[in-house]
């Protein structure tokens, strides 16, 4: 290390996490290095660091979900920030004003940091312009997941190599997921191959423009992958014709023990929660070569990093 | 050597720092017990970063006068810092790695200057958080004063009172371009 960087900063050159589309090579890269400090930190008896005493962070979940809610308020607490949170409550409102009530329910908690989970695309952006909080995305409908495809990357790391040397493939419904967009982004920034595989009517145009492989047979994208991640099919989309029925979309694209003993190497993450038997086979979610806890484990070391990185200073 | 450094004086040759080390490693097992080998109840603790080279000296030191081979750890202590959002930005976060449990051990933390004392109270909160060892002294090269909070070095190379502006750059060939001690007089705001 270079005398000049004795002390140095560690400086995200954003305000927010909104989506990933801002942040460079250089900028995942610290992010993950400091998640590697902070998962040490989860590994004592000790799993707590005085980092952010004084800092207010705010859950603001307009939609279900319990383990990015638990993941995040977990990593607040083992920083030591005080958290606070906020339930939608009940009826139905506009979007509009749900999120301007949100913003105003922000400032007059005094919160330094939200993090936001909203079914409409671009709610955080509007958060961030419209309040003084740091705005953090903890899922904006289809459009981006980005510490979900932080947790993705610091287990692939982990687990397998950099991320640069790695081949990707994404099974599923990639048009309704912001977990394969926000991974696609971040993939094709640090460099590896990515291929995304699913039925013609899951697979949106213009992914090829993103930088991916695309492919509608389970087959090719599991030759010479590392690591498979097969995205959650949302039951409820059955009834919009996108696939005959759960039994024909596994018999397709569920990843089996079979596949396991084809592809020695390949290694399996979901983005949680998995529907037994429709993209992995119940065994292959127990399998050890399936790396899904570790993405949990994660989860909350990287959650710890981008709250530390992104928490706002006095001057 | 930062290029807004004016050096102002040489505190240590290459040469004095050596032999500072050699004495520091001699002060470190002056009161073991023959009857207890220090590598089971003593061990060595460098603060990031040059504390942690000058850390592998003084093991390397000890190793080579007294036969013992002590355990190493590698601390970082910015998680604990209280300035954390008082800066501009947040510090880097660095490697902490302590390969034996603290709990019990007689440990020796190793940095290169004391200044406030805030960087050592910091390091007693993460070495606390990992188990209770049975003490800890404190060694640094250079206390430059200027101490905000009641804590004393046990260890000390050379105490050198400095003025508002002036800095004490203690530097290790393993990260710097050159080894020794300076005392600079720096523009660059703290």
């Amino acid at each position: 290390m270079a005398a000049a960087s004795e002390d140095a900063p560690a400086r995200l050159p954003h305000r927010h996490l909104l989506d990933l589309s801002a942040y460079s090579a250089d900028d995942i890269r610290l992010i993950l290095d400091t998640a590697d400090e902070f998962r040490a930190v989860l590994e004592r008896p000790i799993r707590s660091v005085p980092t952010l005493q004084g800092v207010t962070v705010a859950s603001l979940f307009f939609e279900p979900s319990t383990r990015t809610k638990l993941s995040f308020g977990l990593a607040a607490g083992r920083l030591s920030a005080e958290t606070i949170s906020f339930s939608k409550s009940g009826s139905s409102v506009s979007k509009g004003e749900t999120l301007k009530d949100t913003a105003r329910n922000i400032e007059a908690m005094k919160s330094d940091m939200a993090i936001l989970r909203h079914s409409s695309p671009g709610a955080p952006h509007l958060l961030a312009r419209t309040t003084n909080s740091v705005i953090i995305n903890a899922g904006d409908g289809a459009h981006a997941h980005p510490t979900q495809a932080l947790l993705d990357a610091l287990t692939m790391r982990t687990r397998i190599g950099p991320l640069g040397d790695l081949n990707v493939s994404i099974i599923g419904d990639i048009t309704h997921s912001r977990v394969a967009r926000s991974n696609i982004r971040l993939l094709t920034t640090m460099g590896a191959s990515v291929t995304v595989c699913g039925p013609r009517t899951m697979l949106p145009y213009g992914l090829d423009a993103m930088g991916v492989r695309v492919v509608d047979r389970l087959a090719p994208a599991l030759e010479a992958a590392d690591v498979v991640m097969a995205l959650r099919i949302q039951l409820e989309r059955q009834d919009e014709g996108l696939f005959p029925s759960l039994r024909e979309y596994h018999a397709r694209y569920g990843l089996t023990l079979e596949h396991l003993a084809r592809y020695p190497a390949l290694r399996i993450m979901h983005p949680g929660p998995v529907n037994r038997g429709v993209e992995l086979a119940d065994a292959v979610v127990d399998h050890e070569r399936a790396i899904i806890l570790d993405q949990v484990t994660n989860g909350v070391a990287v959650r710890m990093a981008v709250l530390y990185l992104l928490a706002p200073t006095s001057n | 050597m930062n290029p807004d450094d004016r050096v102002k004086a040489l505190l240590m040759s290459e040469q004095a720092l050596g032999r500072t080390l050699d004495r520091m490693a001699q002060q470190i097992l002056e009161g073991v017990a023959p009857s207890d080998d220090p590598s089971a109840t003593h061990a060595l603790v460098g603060m990031q970063t040059r504390g942690v080279h000058l850390a592998r000296r003084l093991q390397q030191r000890i190793a080579a006068q007294e036969q013992v081979s002590l355990p190493l750890g590698v601390l970082d202590v910015t998680m604990y810092r209280d300035d954390v959002r008082l800066r501009m930005a947040s510090p880097q976060i660095r490697t902490t790695r302590i390969p034996f449990d603290v709990s019990g051990r007689h440990l020796v933390l190793v940095d290169d200057v004391v200044f406030t004392g805030r960087t050592a109270r910091a390091a007693l909160d993460a070495l606390m958080d990992r188990g209770r060892p049975a003490s800890v002294r404190f060694l640094a090269i250079i206390d430059r004063g200027h101490r905000e909070l009641p804590i004393a070095a046990d260890i000390v190379g050379r105490h050198v009172p400095t003025l508002p502006g002036e800095e004490v750059r203690v530097r290790v060939r393993e990260v710097d371009d050159r080894e020794g001690v300076w005392l600079v007089e720096t523009s660059r705001p703290r």
